[in-house]
């Protein structure tokens, strides 16, 4: 059924859209925003087809927004959730960047972290709800602890391959030309893992920005997965929950587009391009 | 055929890799005098070990059995006197071309470093490209950004391991002039490796032709003609058929 109504939709909003000769870079902004309405316009007529009483139509997600941005409490929820994930976030750069740097460059390092590391890796930050909460109670303390916790492991084993990953061919221009020692690192190690380090920060900040939501629904009192909680469990204000992951959303997408900006300097421009 | 004293000696070096648990022979019984100041080719086809015995004369890899010494000391590890030009572009992309430029040179005073660096990019036609970035730059003048980095050492000794293989084939003549009309002003020991006759015999005052693998030396062939060499000349015609003949190969096709 659905997707019969976004096949339909789609049709009719590219039949005419194939007609008008679009340029590529009005295509970039067209494109998605005609999707996007067919996409809420299908929404909307699947809430009046069905008669759903919980489930939000469209107009009422907006009159919701409407009515969380009105509401004090929501900039509260956004700000207790951009300090959690920013304060873990830069604590685990902090700790991982060097980490990485240290265990990619020393192979006796890299031998005895890297199993450890690798069979941390994979549990889950979710897993860690229960001993966060114990270490630091219900609060910031724990939903930083956690944010920690899911972009170290993406930041320490991205940084570790980007330096394992140095071109022999500039390993032995720093030897000839006399580079070592802390030089070494700042002239060379660094700089030449940096557009690979860049990366493994933004897969972080995009997994932070998930496990945050998970971890407040579960084990906080404040923030916007809390605040989706709390709108199901305070009368099944679904308008709510849906005008939430709405916002979810869109500051995931700031916080990527932030994040990309690191991607533009001079210095690590060369490690983007086609090769 | 140069009067000055011998600045790079090969003594019997040979090399041999493990690969899958056999011993792989590259380079045998190497032995090769080049004097101060000396402008040498190793021709020889591709896997005869002329890049490797280049490696090892730059310290990057060590020799199996024989030594090779540089002033009478034996080379064991590089060093800023003895500067390698790679045939990947080995300068590097997250530095801006001035940057490049004064890697070997971090350690003078600002004035010096200054001095220094304007004068070699001056000399290998690069400048109003300072703060440029390589990728910004065309093949030839990243190989020039590389040339200048190494000038910049004041080095004793140049390796150049195929430095002008990735350019057209335009380009390459351009870089070639270039490096003798720099070699005539600095007069650096310079060891060139290419596969390319031609540029050998552009090149070099002596042209050491290798076999194939394992690498021996085959034969040192003196190239006594005055720069700029005239491609057309019979002497050189003459050179030529000889260094084809000695690798083996025919160029009448």
């Amino acid at each position: 059924m659905t997707a019969a109504w976004i096949a339909l939709a789609l049709a009719v909003i590219a039949a005419p859209l194939s007609w008008l000769r679009l340029s590529s870079r009005a295509q970039e902004w067209v494109l998605p925003i005609a999707l996007a309405v067919a996409l809420v316009a299908q929404w909307d007529l699947a809430c009046r087809f069905t008669g759903s009483v919980i489930f939000p139509t469209p107009h009422q997600t907006w009159l919701a927004s409407l009515e969380l941005i009105e509401s004090q409490r929501l900039w509260g929820d956004v700000v207790a959730s951009l300090f959690r994930v920013t304060g873990g976030f830069f604590l685990a750069a902090g700790v991982g960047i060097p980490l990485g740097l240290v265990i990619g460059w020393s192979t006796r390092t890299f031998r005895a972290m890297n199993p450890i590391i690798q069979g941390l890796r994979p549990i889950s930050p979710i897993a860690w709800i229960p001993i966060s909460i114990l270490w630091f109670g219900i609060g910031d303390g724990a939903g930083i602890f956690l944010i920690f916790l899911s972009s170290f492991f993406p930041i320490t084993v991205g940084t570790t391959a980007a330096v394992r990953n140095i071109s022999l061919v500039y390993q032995r221009s720093a030897r000839n030309f006399g580079v070592r020692g802390l030089a070494l690192f700042r002239c060379v190690v660094l700089p030449a893992a940096l557009p690979q380090i860049i990366t493994s920060l933004r897969i972080a900040l995009g997994v932070a920005w998930l496990v945050i939501v998970a971890a407040e629904m579960v084990g906080m009192d404040s923030g916007l997965g809390y605040l989706i909680n709390d709108a199901r469990n305070a009368g099944s204000r679904y308008d709510l929950v849906v005008a939430t992951m709405i916002l979810i959303g869109l500051i995931g997408i700031v916080l990527d587009f932030l994040i990309r900006r690191l991607e533009r300097f001079d210095e690590v421009r060369w490690g983007y391009v086609q090769r | 055929m140069s009067s000055n004293p011998d600045k790079v000696v090969f003594q019997g070096v040979s090399k041999s890799f493990n690969t899958k648990g056999e011993d792989l022979l590259v380079l045998e019984d190497v032995n090769l005098k080049i004097a101060e100041g000396e402008f040498v080719c190793l021709l020889g086809p591709s896997g005869c070990g002329k890049s490797t015995l280049l490696n090892i004369a730059g310290g990057f890899e060590a020799p199996t059995t024989g030594t090779v010494s540089v002033d009478g000391e034996p080379v064991v590890d590089p060093d800023p006197r003895r500067v390698f030009v790679f045939q990947e572009y080995g300068i590097f992309p997250w530095a801006s071309v001035w940057d490049n430029i004064v890697l070997g040179i971090r350690h003078l005073s600002r004035e010096r470093q200054h001095e220094i660096a304007q004068g070699v990019i001056d000399l290998v036609g690069l400048s109003g490209f300072e703060r440029a970035y390589p990728m910004e730059l065309s093949g030839g003048m990243k190989q020039r950004v590389e040339v200048a980095r190494a000038l910049a050492v004041s080095p004793d000794v140049i390796y150049m391991d195929e430095p002008f293989g990735a350019l057209d084939s335009l380009t390459r003549l351009t870089m070639r002039s270039e490096l003798i009309r720099i070699w005539e002003d600095r007069h650096p020991t310079i060891l060139f490796v290419t596969h390319d006759v031609d540029e050998a015999i552009q090149l070099a005052e002596r042209v050491v032709v290798f076999s194939a693998r394992p690498g021996r030396i085959e034969e040192i062939i003196d190239v006594d003609l005055p720069h700029p060499r005239d491609l057309g000349a019979p002497e050189y015609g003459q050179v030529k058929n000889r260094l084809y003949e000695r690798l083996g190969v025919s160029h009448r096709i």
